[in-house]
């Protein structure tokens, strides 16, 4: 992968709103965002109702993706981008949930709804209704995903990397300071594991930062090329922002998110913890 | 009591503000409250640690801890920066002008 096979510009997707074959797809964390106006032809896609299990604690499996894909109108040769608030955590959570099931074209619009909204740039309000399709997914690309053993088995052995902000790194805070922080984890992050801010990977516009600015802060950190890498946040969605950035953007090889993330690790009895900086 | 009763912001149900600090306020530009601008919560290292946007009344709200602050603000018609300190939990106020 490469920038250019992962990112498109603003004005790209400008230009090409009503190319055929190309889905704008709207993921936020707050899903009331879309409804007060989305880029034109854009459907929603809500991350906690339709790519979580409603049940369990995992995602939707490979018939649950097939028939949402199907209900939004999204077919197998589509080129789907993707947007979002939030700096795009969740539209690049969804976009590493579209590479787990298998989607060839895959892109994330740099800088999403903050850049767009940023630059003035036009939104609808219109509703949107795309002719279903019969989508075919792929089994979970399990080469991205890290599961809790593998990752506690990483201590020490491969690179850790927690994208959350230093003061939830080191256990002040339990949750990213917009949401409440009562949680009933623990505080704190897996030992051996470098504290690399998602937020260092992109500009103040929500753009990504140049693969020479990328290349440049994860070899700072100390970050080793020649060993394999898993990245955690709380959820698995700023996660999913840095695995983008080192997988898609700088083209590292394996390199998983780790989605039960520090909701899940923080729970675990009887594994170690690390607090302080 | 006389006067209007002190702005206080809206907080889900459930929050225990003898545990939480929140940091919260207005951003406005001129007399005009400001919808939608990027509001930033800044460490006291000024690392980034969280981000929303202002609701239609412009008012923004952060579940941050103890300690000092900076909010930083983005929009097309203008910047805005100011620290903030937190000494305990409960509520801590900080509007913001754009210029």
């Amino acid at each position: 992968m490469s920038r250019e096979d992962a990112l498109v510009t603003a004005d790209w997707a400008e230009q090409n709103l009503n190319t055929p074959g190309v889905v704008f797809v709207e993921v936020d964390e707050d899903t009331s965002a879309y409804d007060g106006g989305h880029i034109e032809g854009a459907v929603k896609l809500d991350w906690k109702t339709e790519l979580q299990d409603q049940v369990r604690r995992d995602f939707v499996n490979k018939e649950q993706f097939e028939q949402l894909a199907s209900e939004k109108g999204i077919s197998n040769d589509d080129t789907v981008v993707l947007y979002g608030g939030n700096n795009n955590w969740f539209a690049a959570y969804a976009y590493w949930y579209f590479k787990l099931y298998g989607h060839d074209d895959v892109k994330l619009l740099d800088g999403g709804r903050k850049k767009w909204e940023l630059d003035g740039r036009e939104l609808s309000k219109d509703t949107v209704s795309r002719e279903h399709t019969t989508y075919t997914a792929k089994d979970q690309d399990l080469s991205i995903r890290a599961f809790r053993d593998e990752t506690i088995a990483a201590i020490g052995q491969k690179n850790l990397i927690d994208v959350r902000s230093p003061d939830e790194f080191s256990g002040k805070l339990l949750a990213p300071a917009h949401l409440p922080q009562e949680q009933s984890q623990r505080g704190g992050h897996i030992p051996t594991a470098l504290n690399v801010p998602w937020s260092k990977a992109a500009n103040e516009d929500g753009t990504f930062k140049s693969d020479k600015d990328l290349r440049q802060l994860y070899s700072e950190v100390g970050l080793d090329d020649a060993k394999d890498t898993i990245a955690y946040c709380r959820i698995g969605e700023r996660s999913s922002h840095t695995w983008f950035a080192l997988h898609e953007l700088l083209g590292h090889d394996n390199v998983k998110n780790y989605d039960g993330s520090w909701t899940e690790y923080g729970s675990l009895v009887g594994v170690p913890i690390e607090k302080g900086a | 009591m006389c006067g209007a009763p002190a702005q206080t912001p809206s907080l889900p149900a459930g929050v225990d503000l003898e545990k939480e600090t929140v940091i919260y306020g207005v951003v406005s530009h001129g007399d005009a409250p400001v919808p939608g601008a990027y509001v930033r919560l800044l460490d006291s290292t000024g690392e980034f640690t969280a981000e929303v946007v202002t609701s239609a009344t412009g008012d923004f709200r952060f579940f941050a801890a103890p300690g000092d602050w900076t909010l930083s603000v983005l929009h097309r018609d203008g910047k805005a920066t100011a620290p903030v300190s937190a000494t305990g939990p409960g509520l801590v106020e900080a509007s913001l002008t754009l210029h």
